[in-house]
């Protein structure tokens, strides 16, 4: 048998083996376009109840006498504010159902609304203390979470009694319950109840603690390059430094939150869960990232161009100044706008500075207690409540949302600065 | 506030410095004995004025409320000053919280001290506004002088911008040095009540039983071999599937697909990289991990809630992108002439590609895998949210098991006094974390350096 | 050769010249067809009609030439005029080429070569190639010789193997050289020897032809003529087709030549013939060195 015959007969198999290669490779990367599509629709789809609330409708009286308020005269501001509107608003509730007589019972029908309610009903009613008076206020109050839980998901939580699960039928046929449109969501800020929880506090505390990490890291991060790729001699030390840097890059984040806490918190005595704190641990985290990018950027630049200033007698500083870093600029702009994405989803080093604690001020400044989304994320991802798993998944969006837009301006920033020299 | 204040005024005075100076070396450019441009001698005064006053404000900044601190307890009664480090810690801490209020407090020994807390922000205040004040001028009245136009301007302040990315290239050694010494410091004082052989070889970790005040840190049983344990498990499960998808996913897309497919996939799968780890964990701990259980119960297996699989199948599934992006660099380097030489022959594409082109990138994807390596073994936010807590000493997938990432968070999160060897012992963690990443790292770089040399 | 024959070549005028392509920027002044014997009874390897273009770029138009059993061609011509694409047209190596098309009768034994039913693993199997360039796999010189015949499952037991192995070096005439560290890498030989294991690593499969794309461009004289001897001898059992960039080459090693131009096959003829009396013009100008 000669060798072509020889050949001819193995050929069957070997294709068969290529063809089996070429499936693995193909379902490999289906593996990661069926995972990527799996978690973003999970996540889209446990977001979405987030964005709604239920509200139940009640008439309030809303008397002086039911607010045992003087009957006659001006109401100053503090004497509304002092009403007990908690009470007002369970009157209401027994009023409406009044069927409901068991202490028990009672107690199960005033946990229908949010307790957030009374204060929903006292900022209007201090707001326009016209309203007062002896007509009685239709309101539409946020229901609990349980409730809401309910009546969006269709799904009874173990907290829901049979008794609740009754009235809330009542208040469907009477068309007294509805669902709107979620705004606590992006005005509130974290808070034990799902309902009245919203992101706001952690939008700001992220963006703090980037605007820290941008001060600090985007000069930072561009002189070190421009001295490793223009001035540093090469030796030793700028061995040294580029070991260091590749080094830090692969460092696991976490160790720079215990930089932090032992640092600047233990050593330098820097308040706890301030955005100062966490935007320097992330501009340290940041800063390979930068500086490996600029470099990339600032030695793209053609040196024709660079010997041309030089050669009209512009010194080195100039060149570079004048030159190299306006050429290098997108591609440095690029890379940190890279960097500023990671850091806006890093989460593990912030926790090791305090940043988890509960914090329901919306942070004013950099020195405030902050938490900041990704922890916000994970704090909520904690909690037992189901509703606080759609607000998780919620939040989880609109931080994917923020990636997505700094993504793309880099994107952007490269295709439409990307250069032929 | 006081802080932005004191920025806008060196800012301020800064540009006026600029402005004398470059009027007075303009006025002397009439006369042709310059040496650089005008606004070579404006930088120059700018920067006399406002780099010592910078430094300065740095420097106060950072070692104010460590000052502060001590003069509250100075301050505090000598019965109070006796008391033991934590509660000393606590009534500071009361201390600031009046100083917060506006200096009231129920407590008369927190309100004085809270006086003397003031008093001392209010003096220190003051006398960093005036040496500000001096410096920022004295910069001025510098640039007013004769001696400006006997200078080179421009190498000066050039002398100075190189000094200053000097120092900022600098940063990465000082992290990295901030990195060992504060890790290394608390973990020999944990080594210190708790031996390292014990930490190192020790198969019981239980750190909650040192958790009270009249236990001490060595009753606790801080063995570490369940954590490494278990951060090996999860990792090699992650591995396990990161590796071998990873691999492939590279090889199709550099030597199989169509240039379109290519430039539509790599960027898709680039997402995956992009996505935060809290969103992998929220995903791990309310899908994946549920999914298993169910479907474990559903086999008549028994599976923990918090099984190692279901983290360690979703850390691989984070790192794919990592290990495919690493090997199609490698793989994409390796010269044309080979593919050639072994098709040549007669060879079908995948034993090019199985016998000839990887074989040549080796070296290259074995750095790569490395690097991921160091990568699931730091990785943080997915074990701690679909990962176990109780450390357990096992090699079954489904069982919970927890991590040293997990314990650094677990210690260190929550109501923590600092000193105590279960905070200590997250840094003796930690150490452990960043010496075996950093060993890896080293290894892996290497290795690729020595790779991309041989195929230049 | 009398160099002022061709001194006017720029101002040859074009109406001496029949300018059949149309395409103006790949015209050749004065091409009329191939001049030469280009075909042959029972040719091993026959080409009629052959383009070849690289997406839009055309670089072989209507080539037709046959390659004799047991023969030693040479193919010369000036740098990008499509020598080496004209030679990986013979195995198929243009198929990794994204957007190289071929077409035009190509066959071997008769069977046609870009014939759906033509298998490339099988036809390069039979017609081998070596590279300008030495490319050793990184792996043992045992190695690399034994992938092709370990591929193919050529041999059955490790001692038919390690025969085909040592034959395969010695007709590369590595084999003294190496016969101490056969386990040593392949990429640690010097260029020369490189170049010699890559050709034993072509002979281990027995191809019935090889393809030389400029196998001595990368080696010094000595190496070269190493090689060359070795192409004389292997002439024996094998067909070679080479390209190459030296005169003297092509004069030592080749029975018959070839000359492109521009992707025109301009001239083929007795390899004497080509280098004592052209035919054409552009062959004259290019052998004398007038350009090139
Ligand atoms: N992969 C390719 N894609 C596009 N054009 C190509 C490609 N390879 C070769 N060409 C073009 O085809 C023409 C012929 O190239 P070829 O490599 O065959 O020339 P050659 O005669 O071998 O030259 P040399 O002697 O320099 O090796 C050239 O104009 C070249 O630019
Ligand atoms: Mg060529």
């Amino acid at each position: 048998m000669n060798n072509t015959e020889i050949v001819k007969q193995s050929l069957k198999r070997r294709y068969a083996r290529e063809k089996r290669f070429q499936l693995y490779g193909r379902c490999a990367v289906l593996v990661g376009f069926v995972f990527l599509a799996l978690l973003l629709t999970d996540i889209v789809v446990k977001a979405l109840p987030a964005f709604s609330v239920t509200e139940i409708r009640l008439d309030v009286d809303v008397s002086r006498e039911a607010l045992e308020l003087p009957v006659e005269g001006r109401l100053d501001r503090d004497a509304i504010i002092a009403v007990n509107f908690g009470g007002v608003i369970k009157k209401s509730l027994r009023e409406a159902f009044p069927d409901v007589t068991k202490r028990k019972q009672k107690r199960e029908l005033y946990r229908l609304v949010s307790s957030g309610a009374e204060f929903a009903l006292q900022a209007m009613l201090v707001n326009n203390p016209d309203l007062i008076g002896d007509q009685p206020l239709r309101i539409w109050f946020k229901a609990d979470d349980d409730v809401d839980t309910l009546y969006k998901l269709d799904t009874r939580t173990s907290r829901i009694s049979d008794l609740q699960l009754g009235i809330i039928e009542q208040l469907r046929a009477s068309d007294s319950i509805r669902t709107v449109f979620n705004t606590t969501l992006f005005t509130a800020s974290d808070s034990r109840e799902p309902e009245q929880a919203g992101i706001r506090g952690a939008l700001l505390g992220s963006f703090w603690t980037l605007l820290v990490t941008l001060i600090v890291s985007l000069p930072v991060g561009i002189a070190a390059a421009i001295y490793l790729e223009e001035f540093a001699p090469k030796n030793r030390i700028t061995d040294f430094i580029e070991i260091n840097i590749n080094n830090l890059a692969a460092v696991p984040s976490i160790v720079f939150g215990l930089l932090g806490l032992a640092v600047f918190i233990n050593f330098f005595g820097m308040p706890r869960s301030a955005p100062l704190v966490g935007g320097l641990v992330l501009a340290l985290m940041t800063l390979p990232t930068i500086i490996i990018s600029s470099r990339a950027a600032i030695k793209s630049v053609p040196p024709s161009i660079k010997e041309a200033a030089l050669g009209v007698g512009a010194s080195h500083m100039q060149v570079v100044f004048h030159h190299t870093l306006p050429l290098a600029m997108p591609g440095i702009l690029t890379g940190s706008i890279i960097g500023m994405a990671q850091a806006l989803g890093e989460t593990a080093p912030l926790l090791m500075i305090g940043m988890v604690a509960f914090i329901v001020d919306v942070p004013g400044g950099i020195f405030d207690s902050a938490t900041v989304l990704p922890v916000q994320i994970y704090l909520w991802s904690d909690s037992p409540e189901r509703a606080f798993t759609a607000l998780t998944a919620a939040t989880i969006l609109v931080l994917l949302g923020f990636l997505v837009v700094m993504n793309a301006i880099a994107i952007y920033l490269r295709r439409r600065f990307e250069r032929r020299w | 506030m006081q802080t932005t204040t004191l920025v806008i005024v060196i800012a301020g005075l800064s540009l006026i410095s600029y402005y004398t100076g470059r009027t007075r070396a303009q006025a002397y450019r009439l006369d042709g004995r310059l040496l650089a441009l005008p606004n070579q001698y404006g930088y120059l005064t700018a920067m006399w004025s406002a780099l010592p006053a910078i430094i300065l404000l740095l420097a106060w900044l950072a070692f104010e409320p460590g000052y502060l601190n001590d003069q509250v307890i100075a301050n505090l009664p000598a019965a109070a000053q006796q008391l033991p480090t934590e509660e000393l810690a606590l009534l500071v801490n009361n201390v600031l919280l009046a100083v917060g209020n506006g200096g009231l407090s129920p407590d008369p020994v927190i309100e004085d001290a809270a006086a003397a807390y003031l008093a001392a922000r209010e003096q220190s205040r003051m006398l960093v506004t005036g040496l500000i004040l001096l410096l920022c001028l004295s910069g001025i009245i510098f640039s007013l002088t004769r001696y400006l136009t006997r200078l080179h301007a421009r190498k000066r302040v050039e002398t100075v911008i190189r000094w200053f990315l000097m120092l900022c290239s600098g940063v990465a050694i000082v992290t990295t040095v901030g990195i060992v010494l504060s890790v290394l410091f608390e973990a020999i004082r944990f080594f210190e009540s708790v031996p390292i052989l014990d930490f190192m070889f020790g198969t019981t970790w239980s750190p909650q039983t040192a958790i009270r005040a009249d236990q001490v840190g060595s009753s606790g049983s801080f063995g570490a071999i369940p954590l490494f344990a278990g951060t090996m498990l999860i990792s090699l499960i992650a591995m396990t599937i990161a590796v071998p998808v990873g691999l492939l996913t590279a090889i199709y897309l550099a030597e199989y697909a169509s240039p379109r497919f290519r430039s539509a996939a790599k960027p898709t799968l680039e997402i995956l990289a992009g996505i935060p780890t809290v969103v992998y964990g929220f995903f791990a701990a309310l899908t994946v991990a549920p999914f298993i259980r169910d479907l474990g119960t559903s086999l008549g297996l028994s599976v923990a809630s918090e099984s190692a699989l279901a983290a360690g199948i979703v850390m691989g599934v984070m790192i794919i992108p990592f290990v495919s992006s690493l090997s199609d660099d490698v793989i994409t380097a390796v010269p044309q002439a080979m593919r050639d030489g072994s098709l040549a022959l007669g060879a079908t594409q995948s034993e090019t590609i199985k016998q000839v082109i990887i074989p040549a990138a080796l070296p290259g994807i074995v750095g790569g895998v490395l690097l991921a390596a160091s990568r699931a073994i730091g990785e943080t936010m997915i074990v701690v949210m679909a990962a176990g807590l109780a450390a357990r000493l096992t090699a079954n997938p489904l069982d919970a098991v927890t991590t040293v990432t997990v314990q650094i968070v677990t210690l260190l999160t929550g109501d923590q006094e600092f000193d105590s060897p279960k905070t200590l012992a997250a840094f003796a963690l930690g150490l452990m974390l960043f010496v075996s990443t950093l060993l890896l790292n080293v290894v892996a770089l290497h290795i690729v350096r020595k790779y991309r040399e041989q195929y230049e | 050769m009398n160099a002022s024959v061709t001194e006017d070549l720029g101002t040859s005028s074009v109406t001496e010249f029949d300018v059949r392509d149309p395409d103006r920027s790949t015209q050749v002044k004065g091409f009329e067809g191939t001049i030469g014997e280009n075909t042959l009874d029972n040719p091993k390897i026959s080409t009629r009609n052959v383009n070849i273009s690289y997406g839009e770029k055309q670089a072989i138009f209507d080539a037709s030439l046959d390659i004799g059993r047991n023969e030693v061609i040479a193919m010369i011509g000036p740098s990008g005029c499509g020598k080496s694409t004209y030679l990986r047209a013979l195995n198929r190596m243009n198929d990794t080429i994204v957007g190289c098309r071929v077409t035009g009768d190509l066959t071997i034994d008769g069977e046609p070569i870009y014939a759906h039913n033509m298998d490339p693993v099988l036809l390069r199997a039979r017609v081998g190639m070596v590279f300008q360039k030495p490319n050793p796999f990184p792996k043992s010189i045992y190695d690399n010789i034994a992938y092709g015949p370990r591929i193919h499952g050529l041999t059955r037991t490790n001692a038919e193997l390690d025969e085909v192995v040592v034959t395969s070096l010695q007709r590369a005439g590595l084999f003294e050289e190496v016969k101490d560290r056969l386990d040593a890498p392949g990429t640690g030989l010097s260029g020369g020897q490189q170049q010699r294991l890559c050709i034993a690593r072509t002979i281990a499969v027995s191809p019935e032809v090889i393809l030389m794309d400029e196998p001595c461009s990368a080696l010094d004289p000595i190496a070269t003529a190493i090689i060359e001897e070795l192409i004389d001898e292997l002439r024996a059992n094998y067909t070679i087709v080479i390209v190459t960039h030296s005169m003297q080459q092509a004069a030592r090693v080749s029975q018959r030549t070839a000359y492109f131009h521009l992707g025109k096959l301009i001239e083929v003829g007795e390899t004497n013939q080509i280098f004592t009396n052209p035919r054409h013009e552009l062959t004259e100008n290019y052998i004398t060195g007038k350009f090139g």
